[in-house]
């Protein structure tokens, strides 16, 4: 039966987030973007608290821990599950700070990714243990088809050759999942991914990234240079399948782009919230049951951002949704990070530009918020990324004909 | 159990309509070359209300008969349930296969077809919102199946949507809103045989237009009400039988009066536009017009009357979704089609991001309808998210309505394709106010 409100069962789960997001990442919020690159330690104690939730059978929600499709859950008709409490949880915590939410050990994109592909075994090894994400190159980003970093199995090892950028929380995590290709010829297929512990030789950081915003997010970048990875590293399937192709590796995306999705619903939340106090203190009241165009201007932005708002967050619970129910959610994904995305870009602006010096200034927190709202419109996937996965979707084309 | 009162006998009594209907057997309707009608097509042609049916009660009512609210359901869930799911596929299995065929017609001859209508009244969408004893088969009070049945109709055509649905915008606030002696003398016809034409206006000829501020003005007068103004963009206005008028009640506010045709005073002018215009649109002129003190419609409530206008927009939501998603299904194989420099133009990025927007702001429109008329069927607040469906259905719709003939070139901007009709009604769904419910 058709009901898009919020399941009463993760009530209290979103009321914990949003406490944490409250206390937490807003009263740390300005202090980690002005101390760049400096470790949040507040954090280590909330982590703590969210590994017990996790383990005490509730979801932490922070993102990386839930959004593995377990097959072995009954099927009785409709779900409610992991995949939409945690984006849930994920609004909430980013509606408190992003880049904090991105800090939270043990909460890592590589631990989604983790959580996503990795056989049992690995599951158990790697199991409470912060892991990064290492895709990009410094000469491909988007078409991670091209990435050059090379594996080569050598004995009980594959060695790692290459360099890798952007890895969010890659000075921190004790872990980073690391794509190369077995066989740059091979294409696609090829490109696998390896859980590299952060202290094997050959793995050197190189710099921290400074950045336009999520500054309390740490950026790094590495080289590997004959680093050796042990053979049971690989997650997922070693044999190159021509026929999967990019399938191992990208089904991660489905579980972790709703989650960016949920990213932005929160941040375009923050503004939203905190430009309408602005504006009702300063006598700019929202009737809803009136026409936007007989009210003041400003009311007629802000209800065309608040329904951008309003569908980012339906869309992405829909993809959540679709997850929990089993239903194949690539494009339903995609849609909420297309939306989700520039929808939060354009209101943290737009939000600033309403609340005018008091929007611009560092005395409030909405100049910082439209500075980390671009980067949901980037990591994940892009704005233009995303739209060519829904159009090839809908139009029924490959990549080599719509490119 | 009757087999009225189970959810599954309910859908196979509508099927049931449907399969008897000749609409099934693929029998090509009449066209409405006879256009009785053809003044309509003129603007400002101008004649007395329609002969109305003498209304009267079949059974006296002690109280108004409701339909109970829908239960609350704890989870988050986008799937219809199963009888939704019948109705819809019935209902746009109706809308492509009859009013898409029609409405070109239907469109140039601002007529729609009278077989057309009573096939659609046949299919017994009317009669869902309207409870058992009053000979209705409703059995909850659903917003959203309504939705799901405005969207399906839209996406065969909008303008014969609206004809198709204006009748149960009247009766629907009858039953919402209509004390037992309203319900009794009116509703009887609208399970009838032959459905009267009818409608809700709200519209009126002014830039800006609030309905929370008319300038049809209501006072009291004869131990009833006077009624003075202009309403306008009212669907089937010259054949309707029976109106539902919003005016300012003198010292009061905003509220709704039932207004039978014939009453003395009431005017007809033809009133063409830019779309909707299968929905025969008239100006309702309302001269010095004399009503009993029963016409007014829940002693002139406030929360009564901004119910009714939100549950309105709420039905140009779902009419403009279902007409968008008419769009989103015609340009795909369009511009798979469409050859240029050597490939299929579905193959460059600024023509599929296009189509990939459609497709996303579309899903965005179909969640916020959703979700609005969800709350309002539990009784829930819904103004907010009723004004948030609202602005997204207004701009996004419009915008995919420009998207469609932009797509198609030349060829959107011509006759021969759908989409330049679709341009005009999606403009529509931002402006209007009342006439249908959901």
């Amino acid at each position: 039966m058709i009901n898009l409100e919020n399941p009463k069962k993760f009530s209290a789960l979103v009321n914990q987030a949003h406490q944490v997001a409250a206390e937490i990442f807003r009263s740390n919020s300005r202090k980690y973007d002005l101390a760049e690159h400096s470790y949040p330690k507040e954090l280590d104690m909330l982590a703590a608290l969210l590994d017990g939730m996790n383990s005490a059978g509730g979801n932490g929600g922070a993102g990386a821990a839930g959004v593995r499709r377990d097959s072995k859950d009954g099927d009785s008709g409709n779900r409610n599950g992991s995949n939409l409490s945690t984006v849930l949880g994920v609004m909430e915590l980013c509606w408190g700070d992003v880049g904090l939410l991105l800090s939270m050990p043990r909460q890592g994109l590589g631990n989604s990714a983790i959580a996503s592909v990795a056989n049992d075994e690995q599951l158990e090894r790697f199991k409470g243990r912060w892991a990064a994400m290492a895709i990009t190159e410094p000469h491909c980003g988007s078409d991670s088809a091209a990435i050059r970093t090379s594996a080569r199995l050598d004995g009980d090892d594959y060695v790692l050759n290459g360099e890798k950028i952007f890895v969010t929380s890659g000075e921190r995590a004790e872990l980073v999942v690391v794509w190369a290709t077995l066989d740059k010829a091979a294409g696609r297929a090829a490109i696998k991914s390896f859980v590299v512990e952060k202290n094997t030789p050959g793995f050197e950081l190189v710099r921290l990234e400074h950045k336009l915003g999520i500054r309390a997010s740490d950026t790094a970048q590495f080289a590997l240079v004959n680093c050796r990875v042990p053979k049971a590293n690989l997650l997922g399937d070693p044999k190159i399948d021509v026929e999967k192709g990019f399938g191992g590796v990208m089904q991660t995306f489905d579980n972790t782009r709703p989650l960016v999705a949920g990213m932005a619903v929160g941040v375009a939340c923050a503004c939203l919230e905190e430009t309408r106090k602005i504006l009702e203190q300063a006598g700019v009241k929202i009737d809803y049951d009136r026409p936007a165009l007989t009210q003041h201007a400003a009311v007629a932005e802000f209800l065309k951002m608040e329904a951008d708002y309003e569908a980012a967050r339906l869309l992405t619970m829909q993809a959540a949704w679709m997850a929990d129910n089993r239903k194949p959610n690539s494009l339903q994904a995609s849609m909420a990070k297309a939306k989700a995305g520039r929808s939060c870009v354009d209101i943290a602006l737009k939000c600033v530009e309403l609340c005018g010096s008091i929007g611009y200034a560092e005395n409030e927190l909405l100049e910082k918020w439209a500075r980390d709202a671009k980067i949901l419109d980037i990591f994940e996937g892009t704005q233009q990324i995303q739209l060519l996965i829904v159009a090839r979707r809908l139009l029924g084309k490959t990549s080599a004909e719509l490119r | 159990m009757s087999l009225a009162n189970d959810a599954m006998g309910f859908g196979l009594r509508v099927l049931n309509r449907f399969a008897g209907l000749p609409v099934v057997d693929r029998l090509g309707l009449r066209k409405p070359a006879e256009q009785v009608l053809y003044q309509a097509t003129r603007t400002g042609f101008r004649t007395i209300g329609a002969l109305n049916r003498g209304f009267t009660a079949t059974q006296k009512l002690l109280k108004p008969a409701r339909l109970p609210q829908s239960r609350a359901p704890e989870l988050f869930d986008l799937a219809p349930s199963d009888e939704q799911q019948m109705l819809r596929d019935t209902v746009q299995g109706f809308a492509l296969e009859q009013l898409r065929t029609h409405a070109a017609a239907a469109d140039s001859a601002c007529a729609a077809p009278a077989e057309l209508l009573q096939q659609s009244s046949d299919l017994g969408i009317a009669l869902m919102g309207v409870p058992e004893e009053l000979g209705g088969v409703g059995s909850e009070r659903s917003a959203v199946t309504n939705v799901l049945v405005a969207e399906a109709l839209a996406q065969g055509d909008l303008g014969l949507a609206v004809a198709c649905l204006a009748p149960s915008a009247v009766s629907t606030a009858l039953v919402l809103w209509g004390d037992a002696e309203q319900q009794s003398k009116y509703l009887p016809a609208f399970v009838g045989e032959k459905i009267p034409a009818a409608a809700l206006a709200v519209l009126e000829p002014r830039p800006l237009f609030d309905p929370m501020v008319l300038t049809t003005r209501a006072y009291a007068g004869g131990g009833g009400y006077v009624l003075e103004g202009v309403k306008s963009l009212v669907p089937r206005a010259a054949e309707a039988e029976l109106f539902i008028v919003a005016a300012h009640l003198e010292d009061q506010g905003p509220a709704l009066f039932i207004v039978e045709s014939s009453t003395q005073g009431v005017l007809i002018e033809s009133e063409p536009a830019m779309g909707l215009r299968a929905a025969s649109t008239g100006r309702l002129i309302l001269d010095n017009v004399r009503l009993p003190a029963s016409a007014l419609l829940s002693d002139a409530e406030a929360s009564v009357y901004t119910d009714c206008i939100n549950l309105a927009r709420l039905g140009w939501c779902a009419l403009a979704t279902g007409t968008a998603q008419a769009v989103l299904d015609y340009v795909i194989p369009y511009v798979n089609e469409r050859v240029a420099f050597g490939e299929p133009i579905s193959h460059r990025q600024a023509v599929a991001f296009n189509v990939a927007n459609i497709a996303i702001e579309l899903e965005s429109m179909r969640l916020l309808t959703w979700r609005a008329a969800g709350r309002a069927e539990r009784g829930l607040p819904f103004s907010r998210e009723t004004a948030l469906a609202r602005r997204l259905c207004a701009d996004k719709g419009m915008a995919i309505g420009n998207d469609g003939v932009q797509l198609l070139g030349g060829h959107g901007y011509v006759k021969e394709h759908p989409v330049e009709r679709w341009y005009r009604d999606l403009r529509a769904a931002g402006l209007m106010e009342g006439v249908v419910l959901v």
